[in-house]
């Protein structure tokens, strides 16, 4: 018996499904990770060069087109491929957020160009429940599209001001409605033979929702708006999988639609807020009230003097954020960690859950750096040890050590869970100057008893503290 | 195309319920510290949209289908060899200590 082409592609699909499930699942421990991913690609190369036999059961009227088409696909393949493996070869690691947010609303657009076709195709019969997929698809892909382009101009810094206006919900809220309108008029009343205009109309509606949806959210809730578009893109992807009658894509993108729920979840969790308040709310635009009298005084001190107390401490606990990298100062501290260890300190990174610009994003700044993960914890893990620690350094972090979370109601970030550094012995807080973080609210962190400041770029800090050990052991 | 499997009504409900169920076991096991990495992995995993964009691309009929076709492609690739890009790059760099020392 022949073997089919149908059944290569089916079993290539199967085999993918299987691999992407069992890829991710090693991805649950940094000891497997690496190698979940190579399966995982794997797969998704065998399934896209298993796509190619397409080509012997293409229908009757595609046959003049097939030559084409198949030229078509390979160089939009190649160009695709290309283009992102070379981007993303050479993205820095500060910029990884924007670059996830970028690949994902190409997904996004990719769910809802397989919509257009389907939707676009008046001379076919469709049936009620594939066209509602379709349309659902169409939206949250398009939607997943134009919001990620956004977010990534506005996380790469290339739109930089939040656009807000009075009865902006109003206005979102219009748009959506006449879009989600426009497509149950395509499902229920034109049953898929929608005239070519009001097909376009509905695209261009869900493109500018995505648009003006995402343009008044501010840069610290963008992880959370990331982590809701590659949910989106999963859905979109599921759906267009059932038009398609696609397992591979029903299976592939409800498990990503699922996942990216539940991550957006938990990093809304971490920041103590819901989705929808980071989604419908200005943040930070109150942060301006009256917070009360803060006690104490700033207190500066010199990097060598920092950096010889923690020599001589027996446990120092480091809070880094997103300061740490915007001065590209990991490595520096790493250099300085290992001094530290050499000398019989006992050194921990203690990383807050949104710290960096997407969940843990400080982990991987930290690993590029060469710290091991063994001594990177979570709050969780680490906050009952804080009380322990001879010395707390918290780098280019803010809003996520700020005890004014814990005690003051009136705060904007009240009951956000943070890292306990006030708890150390002794903290140093190594800042670029007395800015506040991007709440906008004060922390009374840096003007308590216990606390020094060391001003300075967090790199020449680094610098400073590395030569004043070095000269202790030297000397 | 005939296809040998059709996957509507409860088939449909099943498999779209079982892979939610999967996708939500899996990630709530995975630690935060992998947060990054998973994201921009299961990023990569829904790239998989490229299969079925190069279906109606080889099925196209018409030039407006070829070019909405040929622009799915073009982002599903991007989707899926930039996911499989930047998420191999992380994960290689975690390291444990005994292997960072090793390097050094």
């Amino acid at each position: 018996m022949r073997v089919q082409p149908e059944f290569i592609i089916d079993a290539s699909y199967f085999a993918a499904a299987f691999l992407f499930i069992y890829g991710l699942k090693r991805m649950s421990s940094p000891v497997t990770a690496r190698s979940g991913i190579v399966l995982a690609g794997f797969a998704m190369l065998v399934a896209t060069l298993a796509s190619f036999l397409y080509y012997f059961g293409v229908s009757e009227a595609a046959q003049p087109y097939l030559g084409t088409n198949v030229a078509l696909a390979v160089i939009a393949l190649a160009l695709g491929t290309i283009w992102a493996w070379w981007s993303g070869k050479r993205v820095a690691m500060t910029a990884m957020p924007q670059m996830v947010a970028l690949y994902n609303g190409m997904g996004g657009g990719a769910a809802a160009a397989i919509a257009a076709i389907e939707l676009l195709r008046t001379d076919a019969a469709h049936e009620t429940v594939p066209l509602v997929l379709a349309v659902l698809g169409a939206l949250i892909g398009s939607i997943s599209l134009s919001g990620s382009l956004i977010a990534w101009a506005k996380l790469d810094g290339r739109i930089d001001k939040t656009w807000r206006y009075p009865a902006q919900q109003v206005v979102n809220g219009a748009l959506f409605v006449a879009t989600l309108a426009l497509g149950l008029y395509i499902v229920f009343v034109a049953h898929g033979h929608a005239p070519v205009g009001l097909v376009a109309a509905f695209f261009i509606g869900a493109l500018l929702f995505g648009v003006l949806m995402t343009m008044p959210i501010g840069g610290a809730d963008m992880p959370v708006v990331i982590s809701l578009y590659n949910a989106f893109t999963g859905l979109a992807v599921g759906f267009e999988g059932y038009v398609l009658q696609n397992p591979a894509l029903m299976i592939a993108g409800m498990v990503v639609g699922s996942a990216g729920t539940l991550l957006t979840l938990l990093m809304a969790k971490a920041m103590n807020r819901s989705v929808s308040n980071v989604i419908f709310s200005n943040f930070g635009a109150s942060g301006a009230e009256a917070q009360g009298e803060i006690k104490g005084s700033l207190k500066p001190a010199e990097p060598s003097d920092a950096a010889i107390q923690m020599r001589y401490a027996n446990k120092v606990i480091i809070a880094p954020g997103y300061g740490l990298a915007v001065a590209q100062a990991q490595h520096k501290l790493y250099e300085f960690v290992k001094l530290l260890v050499d000398a019989g300190v006992e050194v921990k990174f203690a990383i807050h859950p949104v710290a960096g610009r997407m969940p843990g994003h400080m982990n991987v700044l930290l690993a590029e750096a060469g710290v091991p993960y063994d001594m990177i914890f979570d709050l969780e893990d680490i906050n009952e040890e804080f009380k322990e620690a001879d010395v707390a350094v918290v780098i280019g972090a803010n809003d996520t050590v700020n005890p004014a979370a814990r005690t003051n109601k009136a705060s904007p970030i009240y009951g956000m869970p943070i890292l306990n550094v006030d708890h150390a012995k002794q903290v140093y807080v190594i800042k670029r100057g007395q800015g506040r973080g991007y709440s906008g609210v004060e922390n009374e962190l840096f003007y308590a008893d216990n606390t020094n400041m060391v001003y300075g770029d967090a790199q020449q800090v680094m610098v400073a503290m590395i030569q004043a050990i070095k000269s202790l052991e030297g000397g | 195309m005939d296809l040998t499997t059709t996957l509507t009504g409860f088939v449909a409900l099943y498999i779209f319920m079982l892979a939610a169920f999967t996708g939500y076991e899996i990630i709530s096991r995975v630690p935060s510290i992998l947060h990054t990495p998973l994201m921009s992995g299961s990023n990569f995993v829904h790239g998989i949209v490229v299969v079925g964009a190069m279906y109606a691309l080889l099925n196209a009929t018409s030039l407006v289908e070829q070019i909405i076709g040929f622009v799915g492609v073009l982002l599903g690739a991007g989707n899926a060899a930039g996911g499989y890009v930047v998420t191999e790059r992380m994960l290689e760099m975690f390291k444990p200590s005994k292997a960072g020392e090793g390097g050094k």
